[in-house]
């Protein structure tokens, strides 16, 4: 699995424009979650693929041929910050709610919402450990899920969408991938 | 100054240099066609909006300038998209104008609207709906930095009706190009120069690869520089033809499916194939796990998400070679490689046995001898040769000796079937101080006929040869070999091509023995308008050497030999 992280001009149809790539190269995608950037005009993509080194590179050459991709990086390999968010519906009634809300409190998951026969739990935290969370409280019956797919973000100083701007130089380049329009 | 976006449209094309355009009007382009009166433009009206394209196409090729097309909306630029995705694989710059229905009414399936901008996104390098007249300015300024930036390819920009229609300020320096993805490709380290410099002086098997890239970036010069000092033997793509002159004693020949048998031989013995501005096409490579197994790869390239994506590559220069071949080459050593010149002087020498060159006529016309022939009566003069896909293709790029670069326009990685005549139309249109001659076979000539219209009515000088031998002969040749000689939907019947012609207003030429080919070119060349040669040539005739798709390089079906003279060339 590789991690990108994606900034791309806040515009219609650059979505499109980015996940038709993948579909184009005959990559799969794992996850995508897209949102804001700290730089107003940009948005962020965090994109999850399966794919070997050589993929990745050629992944990241290619996101950087879409006029609209203002930066990419994969880090994979950088420590990061990973993070996915569940709200989980699980049934329960009176007599199975104590002993969920203390599975959920074993795994530093919140209760957001009670109903007489059910609760919504949302969690936040790597991928792992949301499906392990799953694993515990399928066997209660879980009637819904909706999961973000990961966002993730590097250890460290610096915001990486400063590529924004007119023409943005050879300075800020990568010495791995080169660009071109 | 208060303009419409229609005379916005027209204003900036002109000072982004355009002189002609290629279109066919309709509803929702009108305000544009109704502007463009009053600019100094020459509109070659299409007969078929693919033409257009290609016309643009091919006026590009010829000139390395961008072609620009028009059409309305709906059919209009649906039928465009054959011609878009031609000029995508081939990396052509072309801009590509469409109308679209008032942005009130987009996404409501209104009369002839399509989703041109999601049609077309996987075969442009970029694309624009424009729905407001202040945008206009700016997306044409960024189609043409885009499309002849880096590695070339189409742009195509859709205007709605109401964006041409309504009035704006008109500011030229205000709509600069505002490209934040946009960056300028880092020149390679140079460690990877002296690594790859050391590669070239310790080979004693290299061959230099000329690809369409060498053309693009008119690195012609250094490339010849390079293999004059080192004694590299240069082989080309289809699309490198040209690139390096023909008759330059190093050069070997085209590569691959149907490439020189001695071509592919030598790519399979090399220790160190030097790659330039090209990638590694599946037509180029055969089998890739016995493809050149005993050599290291130099790949100077200038799209990055080429490198390693076929063929894994030892030294990656990423750039332009016209930048990067200046830098390499003081590190390259003077070199006489005599014995690796020889082995491939030998390696020719069964082919020349087999050529279809020493086959005695005898009352058959071979199209390689017309192909020829059509060399030797046009080689002393400037001549572009624009040809279809199939077998005709083949045998020009092995028959026709190309010295100059952009003296020969193909379809290679789309293979189009109806390319030729109107892209030898936009070739003449870019060139008209050149001859130029459409090489095409019966089948994709009757694809794109219609546009012979276009060039009588435009006063479009092109020559048309026709190779007819009454088949899709491509097609039945892989059935020849693959299918058992099933010949399912290949025999093709067509009109009477010299009536045809007459019938259009032009001159007609039926050839069919060889005695009267030059006769028919002399005759041609020396008419003023538009020809159409009718060559009825031998009609099962197969093109050798064959590397047939995904086999090893070197495994390659040869002319049998000595030739059995049966009339059918099997």
């Amino acid at each position: 699995m590789h991690t990108f992280t994606v900034y791309v001009e806040d515009r219609p149809g650059v979505l499109n424009r980015v996940a038709s790539l993948f579909r184009r190269r005959g990559f799969n995608i794992h996850s995508l979650a897209v949102g804001h950037s700290e730089t107003p005009g940009v948005s962020r993509m965090t994109v999850v693929v399966q794919t070997d080194p050589g993929g990745a590179q050629r992944i990241k050459a290619h996101l950087y041929k879409l006029i609209n991709v203002v930066r990419v990086e994969d880090i994979t390999e950088v420590p990061s910050i990973v993070r996915d968010l569940a709200l989980i519906k699980v049934s329960a009634d009176a007599q199975s709610r104590p002993a969920i809300l203390q599975l959920a409190e074993v795994f530093g998951a919140r209760v957001v919402d009670v109903a007489p026969a059910s609760l919504v739990i949302e969690m936040a935290g790597s991928e792992a450990k949301i499906d392990g969370l799953l694993d515990v409280l399928r066997p209660h019956g879980v009637l819904e899920m909706v999961r973000t797919g990961r966002v993730a973000m590097a250890r460290g100083v610096g915001s990486r969408s400063n590529g924004a701007g007119p023409a943005a130089g050879p300075a800020d380049a990568e010495a791995d991938v080169s660009y071109s329009v | 100054m208060k303009l419409t976006g229609a005379q916005i449209l027209w204003e900036s094309l002109v000072r982004e240099g355009v002189t002609d355009v290629f279109g066919y009007p309709g509803g929702a382009i009108l305000p544009a066609y109704d502007a463009m009166l009053d600019y100094p433009i020459r509109h070659v009206l299409v007969r078929h909006e693919q033409g257009a394209t290609h016309m643009a196409d091919g006026y590009a090729r010829a000139s390395g300038r961008v072609g620009v097309a028009i059409a309305t909306s709906g059919p209009g630029a649906t039928n465009m998209v054959t011609g878009i995705a031609t000029a995508m694989l081939d990396s052509s710059p072309i801009v590509c104008i469409t109308g679209q229905v008032g942005s009130r009414l987009i996404g409501s399936d209104a009369f002839q609207e399509i989703d041109i901008t999601g049609i077309t996104l996987p075969i442009t390098k970029h694309n624009y709906l424009v729905t407001r007249a202040d945008d206009v300015a700016r997306a044409v300024r960024e189609a043409f930095v885009i499309a002849k930036s880096g590695r070339p390819g189409p742009v195509l920009i859709d205007i709605t009706k109401d964006a041409q229609q309504s009035s704006c300020e008109f500011d030229w320096d205000a709509a600069a190009p505002v490209v934040p993805g946009w960056r300028r490709v880092p020149d390679a380290t140079a460690a990877a120069f002296e690594e790859a410099a050391a590669l070239i002086n310790a080979a004693e098997r290299p061959v230099i690869f000329v690809g369409h890239g060498v053309m693009i970036s008119g690195a012609m010069e250094p490339i010849q520089t390079l293999a004059d000092r080192a004694h590299i033997p240069v082989a080309m793509t289809l699309l490198g033809i040209g690139g390096f002159p023909a008759s330059h004693p190093l050069n070997i020949g085209m590569m691959g499916m149907h490439g020189e048998a001695w071509v592919n031989l030598a790519i399979q013995e090399a220790d160190l194939l030097i790659a330039c501005g090209m990638r590694f096409d599946d037509r180029v490579t055969g089998n890739l796990r016995t493809y050149a197994p005993n050599a290291k790869k130099i790949h100077i390239e200038i799209d990055p998400s080429e490198i390693n994506k076929n063929v894994a590559v030892d030294v990656p220069l990423v750039g332009d070679l016209h930048d990067v071949l200046p830098r390499l080459l003081p590190l390259v050593a003077a070199s006489d490689r005599a014995a690796w010149l020889r082995r491939i002087h030998d390696l020719k020498g069964d082919s020349a046995v087999r050529d279809i060159q020493s086959l005695p006529d005898e009352g058959h016309l071979y199209a390689a001898h017309v192909i020829n022939d059509l060399w030797r009566a046009t080689r002393e003069t400037e001549t572009i040769v624009v040809t279809d896909v199939g077998q005709h293709q083949m045998w020009e790029a092995q028959y026709y000796h190309h010295d100059v670069p952009r003296s020969l326009i193909t379809s290679g990685g789309l293979g189009t079937m109806g390319f030729a005549v109107p892209a030898a139309i936009g070739a003449k249109r870019a060139r008209p101080e050149a001859d130029v001659w459409a090489v095409v076979g019966d089948g994709g000539f009757q694809m794109t006929m219609c546009e012979l219209a276009t060039a009588v009515q435009d006063s479009i000088d092109i020559k048309v040869a026709i190779i007819n031998n009454g088949y899709l002969g491509m097609v039945r040749q892989w059935q020849e070999f693959f299918y058992e000689r099933r010949y399912a939907a290949t025999p093709l019947s067509g009109p009477d091509f010299v009536k045809l012609a007459e019938a259009f207003g032009i001159r007609g030429i039926a050839v069919s023995t060889r005695g009267d080919v030059l006769p028919a070119v002399a005759a041609a060349r020396s008419h003023a308008g538009p020809v159409v040669i009718d060559f009825r040539v031998e009609q099962e005739d197969t093109v050798y050497p064959m590397v047939p798709a995904g086999a090893d390089l070197h495994a390659m079906i040869r002319r049998p030999n000595p030739i059995v003279e049966t009339g059918a060339d099997v």
